[in-house]
C-alpha cells in the first residue's frame, strides 16, 4: 500500500495532503477537503454526479485516484460563482428551473460548462449529447436543455465585442 | 465501494513503463484511461498489487497517416478521434465506434490502447479493428513486435496475447484505398451501456465491382470479440448485391454465442447481430462507391 504527497489546485486554491493510493478523487474532494458541491450517485461510472473539470477536461471524479490528479489544474462546481455572482450557468438552472432534489445539478453545470467552452453555440441536439453522461432522475431534461441554452446565451453576450471594434469581414 | 490496496507507480515514459511491468511481472497491471479498470477495482472484481500509470506519457497520445498506414497511440482518447477531422474525412467508421463508447465524459480519459488492452467483448473497438485488419504494436524489453489483430485476442474472455512485460504501444490501420469503405452499428438500449449487438463492416471492391476485401466483426455476440470469418469469406470475388449481403449476415448471425441476459434474449440477439451487419455492409458499400 503506497501512500502520496499530492499538490492539487481547486478552484485557483492550491491543496496538499497524503493520500493513500486507493483514495477516488471524488472522496479526496468531499470527505478530506469538504468541498461537498461535488456528488457521488452511483458505483458503476453511470451518473455523472460526480462531473468535475480535471486540467479543464469534463472527468468523472469517482473513476480517477486522488494521486492521479496530482500537480493537475481542477475545477468544482464551487468554483462557479464569483463573489457573490451567480455563473450565467447558475442562472439559468436558477431561472429555467432546471432542477427539483439538485442532486444531478453539480455534475450537469461542469460538464456543460466544459461544453460551452468547446462550442459556445451548441444546438439542442448538440447539447443534448454533451449532456448524455449526466442522469438526472427527477427533472427531465427539457429545462436542463433549456438552462443550458440560457448560460450560452449570456456567456455569449458578455463575449460580445463592442459595435465598430471589430474587423471588417 | 473501495479498492483493496496496492502501490501506485506512475511512468513517466515507455521505457520507465516496460521497466517497472518487468520488475514487478503478473502483480501489476497498466493504468491507463482507468475507465474500465478502476469500476473492476472498486467492486473487487479485480484487485491488481501494483498500478503503473502511463496517463502522463504524452508521446503514446497521436493520430497520424503515414506511408499508407494510420498509426493511433495506445492512450489516444476516445474524445481525440470524437473530434479529429483526419478520422471524420478519412475514417468514418473509426467516428462511428468511438462516438457509441460509453458516453461524452468517459471518452475524455478511456483510451483507444484500453478498449483493446482490455479484451472485453462488450467493448466496441475489438470488432471494428478486427474488420480493418489492424495491427498492434506491443513493446517490452526485448523490444517491439507488431501482430495483426486476430493473433492479438485469444479464445478466452479479457485475455490477450500480449507478454505481461509488454505495454500495447500503438495500432495501425490499413489507410482507405479507392473503392473502400466501413461502418460500425451498435444497438445499445440506452446512451453510455455496452451494446446489446454491434457489428463493424469493412470492405475494398476491386476495377470491376466485385469484392476483394471484406472485414467483418461482431461486439457483445460470445465470450469473445468474433470475426465472421464465413460471412467474410462469402463476400469474397462477386458483387456485393443485396443478396450476398444478406448471405453474409446469415453466416455472421451464425457465428455468434450470445447469452441471454438484461439486454435480452439469445435469439433476439443474433437477429439483431443479422439486421446490423446488413446495416453496416450496406453503409460500408456506400460509402465505398461515393454514395455517402
Ligand atoms: C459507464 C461506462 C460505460 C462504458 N461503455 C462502453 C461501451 O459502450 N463501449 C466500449 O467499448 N467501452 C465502454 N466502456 C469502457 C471504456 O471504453 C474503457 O475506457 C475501455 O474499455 C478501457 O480503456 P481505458 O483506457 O479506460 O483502460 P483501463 O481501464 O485503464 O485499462 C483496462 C485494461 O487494459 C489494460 N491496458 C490499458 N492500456 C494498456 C496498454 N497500453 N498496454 C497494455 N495494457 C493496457 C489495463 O492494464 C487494464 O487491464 C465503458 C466504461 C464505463 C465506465
Ligand atoms: S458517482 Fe456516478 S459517475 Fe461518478
Ligand atoms: S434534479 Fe434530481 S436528479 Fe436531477
Amino acid at each position: 500500500m503506497s501512500t502520496h504527497h499530492i499538490s492539487v489546485t481547486i478552484n485557483g486554491t492550491p491543496y496538499e495532503g497524503d493520500v493513500e493510493a486507493r483514495i477516488l478523487l471524488v472522496h479526496w474532494i468531499c470527505d478530506t477537503l469538504r468541498l461537498t458541491g461535488t456528488h457521488i450517485g452511483c458505483d458503476t461510472t453511470s451518473c455523472g454526479a460526480c462531473t468535475i473539470l480535471v486540467d479543464g477536461k469534463a472527468t468523472k471524479s469517482c473513476t480517477m485516484f486522488a494521486v492521479q490528479a496530482n500537480g493537475r489544474q481542477i475545477m468544482t462546481v464551487e468554483g462557479l460563482e464569483q463573489g457573490d455572482k451567480l455563473h450565467p450557468l447558475q442562472e439559468g438552472f436558477h431561472e429555467e428551473h432546471a432542477l427539483q432534489c439538485g442532486y444531478c445539478t453539480p455534475g450537469m453545470m461542469m460538464t456543460s460548462l466544459a461544453l460551452l467552452r468547446r462550442n459556445p453555440n451548441p444546438t439542442e441536439h448538440e447539447i443534448r449529447v454533451g449532456i448524455s453522461g449526466n442522469l438526472c432522475r427527477c427533472t427531465g431534461y427539457v429545462n436542463i436543455v433549456k438552462a443550458v441554452q440560457y448560460a450560452a446565451e449570456k456567456m455569449q453576450a458578455a463575449e460580445q465585442v463592442p459595435v465598430g471594434a471589430e474587423g471588417g469581414e | 465501494m473501495f479498492p483493496v490496496t496496492f502501490d501506485y507507480l506512475e511512468a513517466r515514459n515507455l521505457d520507465e513503463a516496460i521497466a517497472l511491468l518487468e520488475q514487478h511481472g503478473g502483480d501489476a497491471k497498466i493504468l491507463a484511461g482507468g475507465q474500465s479498470l478502476i469500476p473492476l477495482m472498486r467492486f473487487r472484481i479485480a484487485g491488481p498489487t501494483i498500478l503503473i500509470d502511463i496517463n502522463r506519457i504524452d508521446s503514446l497520445e497521436y493520430i497520424q497517416e503515414t506511408d499508407g498506414t494510420l498509426h493511433i497511440g495506445a492512450l489516444t482518447r476516445e474524445a481525440e478521434l470524437d473530434n479529429s477531422a483526419l478520422i471524420r474525412n478519412r475514417y468514418p467508421i473509426l467516428l462511428d465506434t468511438s462516438s457509441m463508447v460509453a458516453d461524452p465524459i468517459v471518452r475524455n480519459w478511456a483510451t483507444v490502447g484500453g478498449n483493446i488492452a482490455h479484451a472485453d467483448p462488450a467493448n466496441d473497438h475489438p470488432a471494428t479493428m478486427l474488420a480493418l485488419g489492424a495491427r498492434i504494436v506491443a513493446r517490452g524489453p526485448a523490444g517491439e513486435r507488431v501482430l495483426s489483430i486476430d493473433e492479438f485476442f485469444t479464445d478466452a474472455p479479457f485475455e490477450t496475447a500480449l507478454a505481461p512485460n509488454e505495454v500495447l504501444t500503438e495500432i495501425r490501420i490499413p489507410a482507405p484505398v479507392e473503392r473502400s469503405g466501413g461502418a460500425y452499428f451498435k444497438l445499445e438500449r440506452k446512451v453510455g451501456d455496452y451494446a446489446i449487438a454491434g457489428a463493424a463492416a469493412y470492405i475494398v471492391l476491386d476495377a470491376g465491382g466485385n469484392v476483394s476485401y471484406a472485414g467483418i466483426g461482431l461486439t457483445n455476440l460470445a465470450q469473445v470479440p468474433i470475426k465472421a470469418r464465413n460471412a467474410e469469406q462469402s463476400l469474397l470475388g462477386k458483387p456485393l448485391d443485396d443478396a450476398a449481403i444478406h448471405a453474409a449476415a446469415d453466416l455472421a448471425a451464425a457465428a455468434t454465442q450470445p447469452t441471454s441476459d438484461t439486454r435480452g434474449p439469445a435469439d433476439y440477439k443474433r437477429a439483431m447481430a443479422r439486421t446490423l451487419t446488413v446495416r453496416a455492409l450496406r453503409k460500408a458499400l456506400a460509402r465505398a462507391t461515393g454514395g455517402e
